[in-house]
């Protein structure tokens, strides 16, 4: 036999082994005969002493060829015999995704403080910052300093809750040091009064917050409830001012099918005063049970600063003016999704606050 | 306010879609509330009650015969009682489709056949009454149509909101007058008068004593006054204004009163001691029976009327006395048409609960020039009215208090087109003012122009006033918008931020934000194991269950766990973020408010509040210190801890006292944690600035310690030793694992603690590991009379 036919013959009787083979245990068992000095194919290395020299290139040539046809042969296998396993293995991974027992539990904002902050970023969107103050506060700056004095009859508008601080009801905190009633905020406005007094204009600024009413609880009323308030103070601010800021703003959080409008209207605070409307929400304009089939549903008041509140907050009217607004958060609230009742935000049922 | 078309057009052309005058209306600040064209109702006619019944069957109907022609009869079931044989009534006949949509049909009740409907005033849209069936005036036709028998077919009624800066549109004519200038047509009131007789020498006089209180008293003397019924139309007018019609002396007062805006009253000058009467201020005490016969007990600043001998016989503006009242029999009237100071009547109508037609008129201030007008159009009107006519005894008594003075400001058209966004000229300026009674004279500046303020128009009295009567009459709506912009950008402070994350913190961890009533029964808080001496107490609470202000987020937070409980929500994990008040120590400041984060989670152990404070602390990059301290207020007597921040307490955290659980039924363990969110967010805005550490790339080695120690040592006390002795190369620690058996001492537990080592600047050596292995366990063994567990 010709040293070539033993090479031949070498090579067949591997890939038979391998062909033999049925996964990778039988594979791995089979890989001494098929590589190494000890294979068949190792040991005719040897014949390579044997041949001429001249010779010795093409026989090597033929063992190398050899192989190689015997590596391909293997990894082919092994190849298939992995994708086999792999299969299997998987096979036994299996999962039915729906059995899931737990999800990790994900909290929720209230309704009212998610409203508040969506009217927040659209404000500070707008150029305005975001301003606090106290919720118990004086007569001053819940009314005094907002063009109110103590018989004016539209405080008959703010039911208001004192508070009964003993001897301390009164105390010095009014105008020129005199006594004043403590109670709790009926409005954000008196926000706005700090402001004015600790800051120079330019002011463009929202205040929103806790306010109180002596209101008993109903399906519209709650005596604790929330608004928010702008406040804009600057050289040459104008009516028109007013009602271009509040357009964008109605734009900007309820989508461009909705616009707003101003109606005369009047406020002890603000001069002009208006109130200011904007496009039903249910119906878009075209009449509604809601809008009682105007078109239009009361958002809140506003108005441009009255010259006397400016003065009480130490701001020269003549230099400066400004425009001031406000509306309820709650309602804003219940509008956007549907809620009948107000008292329904404020029982702390987590079926309903989980809903938002 | 209610307004009627027809009675509007005494005062002005006013044409128009009704709609579209609403619109008008609305535009200019009265606010239409309802628009109702009063339509000719086919079908409802007058009818004369020919016979009245007992149903048979039903003590609450009765059967009526009614007349609409000389025909038969015709029986209808009525369930109302007001009427007798001979009156007229409306009548719906069968077939009529009433305002509200209703088909009257014929039809059994109780076994009865009603064919028809007797018709109240409410059914028909005339007016509110409700009580009975409408009975008509004598005069009217049988079987005529009701509306035009009433001449009110096609007539608009509409139901304006009028705010409390606009006392001229609470008449008639004040409205007219508006819509007049917005639809540019002439207004006028009309000149009516009657010729007086004689001379009221003697007859009357009146005397102002506080002439603060009534700027101005009008009063006339009216003989031969005979109080009977009014006519038809003015009954109808004053019914759809919402009025009830009384006699025509009562309806007279109101008609006037509605069309000018001025409200008025009438003596019997016959109860009237020498015709005298005085305005004075009450003193404290002073009695007096009103004409609703209730006695009223008078303060030194209500205005009272007195009568000679100086005894109150009306209170000023709010309500007359009822010794003085009209009769059937008074034949001379004495005539008060008055002024009166607003915030005076706005303080006596609201302490007395006293609110009328006539105060709500006199709080907004009336007008004091139109007092004559208004006295000779009641003469006129009640003369015309009465059968055989009245006689006026002499002159208007007109007599002046503290008078107002015209008010004229300088308004600048530069200024006023600066308030409002547009440019104006000084004549459209002009012609907007002057159709609505301000006058307007040029002056020596060419910018302003002088404008004087109309009496009744107390509401105005700067430039900044007039800007807006130019705005409401030139209409908002056209003004145009603008936007103006911020010099700097828009934002939220730091805290207001991290207010935000902290939030997010809590939804993060699962919590679902509550909002709990701020107000508390005054028992609430011992309810809650809390103990607060001296808490923020309302002077006028709604009821005594919100009669106080929380000193803490607890209660509410239990209250709404225990909501939840008993509507079988159990695993409540609910937070809160909010102010909780207390009364300050300085005497002359507000109430101490800060705001809390408030965490209550129900079926957990006190672990699930600290590993919440632990992820706050985390995401702030603070450093929250623990001290457990038995009996902190409202929690498990042996499972709470104080919380700081170095040196300040900030507040606690731990289990809620199984009592507490108990007073809010609440079956499971709450854990709770509490904290001072103003002073949380103020150290994390300072910890923001902590500089970045560079991450080590030298290898790091693992070192697990176990200590046998005592109970009494806080695992954050060996913690803090071993940080202490590890030094600089301490990367993290970690207490792993605890370990309680009877194979350890008494009264000991184990703590097993994760250290891992890792030098900035080199790989540490096995040695130097060791070295700090060593001294972290003689550290913790010498401070805390610990045991390294083999």
């Amino acid at each position: 036999m010709s040293v070539y036919e033993q090479i031949a013959e070498a090579q067949a009787a591997a890939i038979s082994e391998i062909e033999k083979t049925s996964d990778l245990e039988s594979l791995k068992a089979v890989e001494p005969m098929l590589f190494g000095k000890k294979s068949t194919l190792g040991g005719l290395k040897r014949l390579m002493a044997e041949v001429d020299a001249e010779e010795r290139a093409t026989v090597g040539q033929a063992l190398n060829q050899a192989q190689e046809a015997v590596r391909e042969a293997h990894a082919s296998a092994r190849d298939t015999f992995e994708s086999a396993s792999r299969r299997v293995q998987l096979e036994a991974e299996r999962l039915d995704l729906t059995e899931s027992l737990q999800a990790p539990a994900r909290g929720h904002l209230h309704l009212v403080t998610q409203t508040m902050e969506r009217l927040e970023d659209v404000f500070v969107g707008m150029g305005f910052t975001v301003s606090e103050g106290p919720q118990a506060e004086t007569d001053w700056y819940n009314f005094e300093a907002l063009n109110l004095p103590a018989a004016h009859p539209a405080r008959s508008m703010f039911d208001t809750l004192y508070l009964d601080l003993g001897e301390r009801t009164e105390i010095g905190d009014g105008e020129g040091g005199e006594a004043t009633n403590i109670l709790l905020r009926t409005h954000t406005s008196p926000v706005q009064v700090r402001v004015m007094e600790s800051a120079a204009p330019p002011i463009y600024t929202v205040c929103p917050g806790r306010v109180f009413r002596r209101d008993t609880a109903d399906a519209s009323h709650m005596p604790v409830f929330h608004q928010i308030e702008g406040l804009v103070v600057d050289r040459g601010i104008s009516l028109s001012d007013l009602a271009g800021t509040l357009n964008e703003f109605t734009a900007a959080y309820f989508g461009g099918a909705i616009s707003s409008r101003l109606r005369p209207s009047y406020f002890p605070f603000t001069e002009p005063s208006a109130e200011f409307d904007i496009t039903c929400v249910i119906c878009e304009g075209a009449g509604c049970q809601t809008c009682q089939r105007t078109g239009w549903i009361e958002l809140g008041g506003c108005g441009m600063v009255h010259p006397n509140v400016l003065a009480n907050c130490g701001v020269d009217s003549e230099e400066w003016t400004g425009f001031a607004f406000g509306f309820g958060i709650d309602r804003l609230a219940l509008m956007r999704y549907g809620i009948k009742d107000l008292r329904d935000m404020y029982t702390n049922d987590v079926r309903f606050l989980k809903q938002f | 306010m209610k307004v009627l078309l027809s009675w509007l057009r005494e005062f002005a052309p006013i044409e128009g879609d009704p709609h579209e005058l609403a619109d008008h209306m609305s535009d200019l600040g009265m606010a239409v509330e309802a628009t109702q064209i009063l339509n000719s109702l086919d079908g409802v006619v007058v009818a004369r009650v020919a016979d009245l019944r007992p149903h048979p069957k039903a003590d609450r109907i009765q059967l009526v015969d009614v007349e609409i022609d000389n025909g038969e009869p015709m029986q209808v079931c009525c369930g109302a009682f007001n009427m007798s044989v001979g009156d007229l009534i409306p009548f719906a006949t069968i077939g009529t489709v009433m305002p509200d949509g209703m088909e009257i049909a014929q039809r059994k009740m109780r076994g009865e056949m009603s064919n028809g409907m007797c018709c109240s005033a409410a059914e028909l849209g005339l007016g509110a009454d409700h009580d009975g069936i409408m009975i008509l005036p004598d005069n009217l036709e049988t079987g005529a149509p009701l509306m035009q028998e009433l001449g009110l077919v096609g007539d608009v009624l509409w139901d304006l909101e009028i705010n409390p800066n606009r006392p001229d549109a609470m008449s008639i004519a004040g409205v007219a007058r508006d819509l007049a200038a917005r639809l540019n047509v002439p207004f006028q009131i009309p000149e009516r008068s009657v010729t007086p007789t004689g001379s009221d020498q003697g007859l009357a006089s009146i005397e102002i004593a506080d002439g603060d209180l009534c700027p101005r008293f009008t009063g006339r003397v009216l003989t031969g006054v005979s109080v009977g019924e009014s006519p038809l139309w003015m009954q109808m007018r004053l019914t759809l204004l919402g009025m009830r019609p009384i006699n025509s002396v009562v309806d007279v007062s109101n008609y006037v009163m509605l069309e000018l805006g001025t409200p008025n009253h009438t003596y019997d000058l016959s109860l009237l001691p020498n015709g005298h009467i005085g305005v004075r201020r009450a003193t404290a005490g002073e009695k007096i029976t009103t004409l609703d016969d209730q006695e009223r007990t008078l303060q030194s600043n209500d205005g009272v009327i007195v009568n000679e001998a100086d005894e109150p016989i009306g209170i000023a503006g709010v309500m007359g006395g009822a010794s003085t009242e009209i009769s059937d029999s008074t034949n001379s009237v004495l005539l008060e048409l008055a002024c009166w100071e607003p915030e005076s009547i706005a303080r006596t109508s609201q302490r007395l609960g006293l609110r009328s037609e006539a105060s709500a008129r006199f709080e907004r201030g009336t007008d004091w020039q139109i007092s004559v007008t208004a006295v000779e159009r009641f003469c006129d009107l009640l003369n015309e009215i009465t059968p055989g006519g009245i006689e006026v005894v002499g002159e208007v008594l007109d007599v002046a208090g503290t008078t107002r003075d015209t008010i004229s400001v300088p308004v600048r058209t530069s200024r006023v087109s600066m308030l409002l966004g547009r440019e104006f000229s000084s004549e459209e300026i002009r012609d907007l003012l002057t159709p609505i009674g301000f006058g307007v004279e040029p002056t020596d500046d060419g910018d302003a122009q002088l404008v004087t303020i109309p009496s009744f128009r107390p509401d105005t009295e700067t430039e900044t006033d007039v800007a807006e009567e130019i705005a409401r009459h030139y209409g908002y709506g056209r003004l145009g918008t603008t936007v103006p912009r911020s010099p700097d950008a828009g934002r939220l402070s730091p805290e207001q931020k991290l207010r935000r994350v902290i939030r997010q913190i809590m939804t993060g961890a699962g919590l679902i934000e509550a909002m709990p009533n701020p107000f508390l029964a005054p028992g609430d808080i011992n309810r809650a194991g809390l103990v607060v001496e001296e808490p923020v107490r309302l002077l006028n609470p709604l009821a005594v269950e919100e009669s106080v202000l929380r000193p803490s987020l607890l209660p509410g937070l239990l209250a709404a766990v225990s909501y939840n409980y008993s509507h079988r929500n159990t695993g409540v994990e609910l937070f809160e973020t909010g102010a909780v008040f207390e009364v300050s120590d300085d005497s002359s400041a507000l109430p101490v408010e800060s705001e809390h984060l408030g965490a209550l989670i129900s079926d957990a152990d006190a672990f699930a509040a600290t590993s919440l404070l632990k992820a706050l602390g985390s995401a702030l990059k603070l450093k929250f210190d623990l001290t457990n301290t038995d009996g902190l207020p409202g929690l498990h007597p042996t499972r709470g801890a104080r919380i700081n921040l170095g040196d300040t307490e900030v507040g606690s955290v731990g289990e809620i006292d199984p009592a507490v659980l108990r007073n809010y039924e609440i079956e499971d363990r709450c854990a709770w944690l509490s904290i001072r969110l103003d002073l949380v967010i103020e150290a994390a805005i300072s910890a923001q600035g902590t500089p970045y550490q560079p991450v080590s790339t030298f290898p790091s080695s693992d070192v697990d310690l176990a200590f046998v120690v005592a109970e009494e040592v806080q695992a954050s006390a060996i913690e803090t030793t071993l940080r202490d002795a590890a030094g600089e190369e301490l990367q993290s620690l970690r207490l792993f694992d605890v370990f309680r058996s009877e194979q350890l001492d008494e009264g000991a537990r184990s703590l097993a603690f994760s250290l891992r080592l890792q030098a900035n600047d080199k790989t540490m050596t096995d040695e130097e590991v060791g070295t700090v292995r060593q001294r972290c366990i003689e550290a913790v063994e010498s401070t805390h009379q610990a045991t390294l567990r083999a």
